[in-house]
């Protein structure tokens, strides 16, 4: 049962102390912290269920983060929904798009599915560009009556992060759900060898299709909040081709495959390249150590942090997963 | 019209590095813009160096291309042939973001131009410029010389001979590391002469590489993966879309018709569309 195992009680704490943190003293610059460190969480776990999980690298994940946000604008600021509900109804349109989507590409194996993602990103994005519901190129903003309906901007601003948490923790409890299940075993088998799986009678292109779209979920709905909590919303920043690709070295950072790793990973990057970018010296580097970081773990610890601490201290395997 | 097609060979010579890395080594290049945005560079220095015709400056880019091909490929990829896919494309990835991390904090992400103009010719009702004329010549000769090199010299036939069995050319007595080393240091000068090539044509930032390397995919994928001459091919074809199109709709859309495209070719010719003509 996934209560036995500690990663579930682990989230739970880590999600308690995350919404205890803020609120004790109402401290807002920390709850702004916070909840880009719950975002790269929210990315760096839903990536893992593809990369980790799958084996198969998804350079435009952040297409789900930004079209979950896109819809759930438009559902806030024209048709003036509820923001839960338009949360949720961007999450689940998103994940039929990736469903539809998936069965197209995911017919594609290894580097050329890779190729195809970037290529859906930028044809999404610049879709969107010329998209007039949704504002063209200069987006989407929020009248202020929007958070009135929450009880003004202050109480909507706390309900966001507290959803955002919400989200992060059920992230990483779909991770472990899905990884002690046998639909995460049949992944597993495609990532390890795809022809093998299909001859044990794995189903790999439904496989395939299904995480593809399960993952787009929860960066979808987390995208509908965060451009809710920003008020606006614009091509350039709903499809950051560099947050995407942030989120593939967070995971490595962490260690793919591994939920804890995929959340350490976002944790720990987003705190990094945070106090890299606040010191002066050091800003316009941001990326060439995030880069050469990324090069050290693909070269000489290829299973990220927790790997490491496997071979370390080997009864951590038990644990952390 | 025409001026797709001059523009569509430059695109197939940037196209070019990304396939013969590719076929030969079986590792997709993320370096690829990151060089070519180089590329512009070397140019831009050289030429406020120098200021001589900027089209025999592309030589010393070359030379430099190659050099930066033999530093990159020790530095990241040397280590990853053979591992899975996932690891030289995070690897090559890195590297693409160190280079664009340096170049953002010297250049800024500010434009810069090469000022230099060729005289332009006139056709009837038409006029082509020069450094159009000029580039496009230049990345078909770059491209001949490609050709010439693969099929007819030694380091070349070697090339073909580790791309198409690496175990079988490491029998006949070639040193496998050292044609790898070889082909990847090409296929970055490649990149970077393509660069240089734009560079004289339009303006640039250290980022516009990105944009040259999805249409380098793009190029490659319609031409199949790893067929260099294909890629000059649909290099002009692509160029030769974005000609024709433009006149009926908005510049805006072309980027969505050519990813979609993109898409659309990997998923139903996954060995490109002159598999069938070549095979």
């Amino acid at each position: 049962m996934i209560l036995r195992r500690p990663v579930f009680w682990l989230t739970l704490v880590f999600a308690a102390l995350m919404i205890w943190l803020p609120v004790t003293g109402n401290r807002v610059a920390l709850r702004e912290d916070l909840v880009l460190v719950a975002i790269a969480i929210i990315l760096a776990s839903n990536l893992n269920l593809m990369i980790g999980y799958t084996g198969y690298v998804n350079f435009g994940h952040i297409v789900f983060y930004g079209l979950g946000g896109y819809v759930g604008l438009y559902l806030v600021t024209v048709r003036h929904w509820n923001l839960i509900w338009a949360a949720v109804v961007a999450g689940v349109t998103v994940s039929f798009f990736a469903l539809a989507l998936g069965l197209g590409i995911l017919r594609l194996r290894g580097a050329y599915f890779a190729l195809a993602t970037i290529g859906v990103l930028l044809a999404v994005q610049s879709f969107v560009e010329n998209f007039d519901p949704w504002g063209r190129s200069t987006g989407m903003y929020i009248d202020f009556d929007a958070y009135q309906r929450l009880g003004g901007a202050r109480h909507a601003l706390w309900l966001t992060y507290f959803l955002v948490i919400g989200v992060m923790a059920l992230s990483m409890l779909l991770s472990l759900a899905i990884k002690t299940s046998k639909f995460g075993l049949g992944l597993f088998a495609i990532r390890e060898d795809e022809d093998a799986a299909v001859v044990l009678g794995v189903n790999t292109t439904m496989f395939k299709a299904v995480i593809y779209s399960v993952s787009a979920f929860l960066p979808a709905v987390a995208g509908a909040l965060m451009f809710y909590k920003n008020g606006m919303i614009d091509p350039s920043s709903a499809f950051e081709f560099m947050l995407s690709l942030e989120g593939i070295v967070m995971l490595m950072l962490g260690g793919k495959g591994t939920v804890v790793g995929a959340a350490l990973g976002g944790g720990l990057y987003e705190k990094l390249r945070s106090s890299l970018l606040t010191t002066p010296k050091l800003s316009n580097f941001q990326l060439v150590i995030a880069g050469g970081l990324l090069l050290l773990v693909v070269l000489f610890a290829p299973d990220g942090f927790v790997g490491w601490l496997y071979r370390l201290v080997p009864r951590t395997r038990k644990v952390l997963e | 019209m025409i001026d797709g097609l001059m523009i569509g060979a430059v695109y197939g010579l940037a196209a070019m590095g990304l396939s013969l890395i590719w076929g030969v080594m079986d590792v997709i290049n993320l370096t690829h813009g990151a060089v070519i945005a180089l590329g512009m560079f070397a140019m831009y220095i050289f030429f406020s160096a120098f200021a001589i015709n900027a089209y025999v400056l592309l030589l010393p880019v070359l030379a430099a291309g190659l050099v930066l091909g033999v530093l990159v490929y020790w530095m990241a990829v040397h280590w990853v042939i053979g591992r899975s896919q996932l690891s030289s494309l995070l690897s090559t990835f890195a590297v693409n973001m160190m280079i664009i991390g340096i170049g953002t904090a010297i250049w800024s992400t500010s434009p810069y131009n090469v000022n230099f103009s060729l005289p332009g010719l006139t056709l009837g009702a038409y006029t082509f410029t020069g450094n159009h004329i000029a580039a496009s010549i230049a990345a078909v000769v770059i491209a001949l010389a490609l050709e010439m090199f693969l099929y007819h010299t030694r380091p070349g036939k070697a090339i073909r001979a580790v791309a198409d069995n690496r175990e079988a050319a490491e029998l006949m007595g070639i040193s496998s590391t050292m044609v790898l080393t070889l082909a990847f240091a090409i296929g970055i000068a490649l990149a970077a002469a393509s660069g240089a090539l734009v560079s004289t044509l339009f303006p640039f930032t250290i980022l516009s590489g990105a944009g040259y390397q999805m249409k380098s995919f793009v190029v490659t994928v319609l031409a199949g993966l790893g067929k260099p001459f294909g890629a000059l091919v649909a290099g002009v074809l692509l160029g030769l879309l974005e000609g024709v199109v433009t006149p009926f709709i908005a510049v805006s859309w072309i980027p969505m018709i050519e990813f979609g495209l993109f898409v659309v070719v990997l998923v139903a010719f996954p060995k490109g569309i002159f598999a069938r003509a070549t095979a």
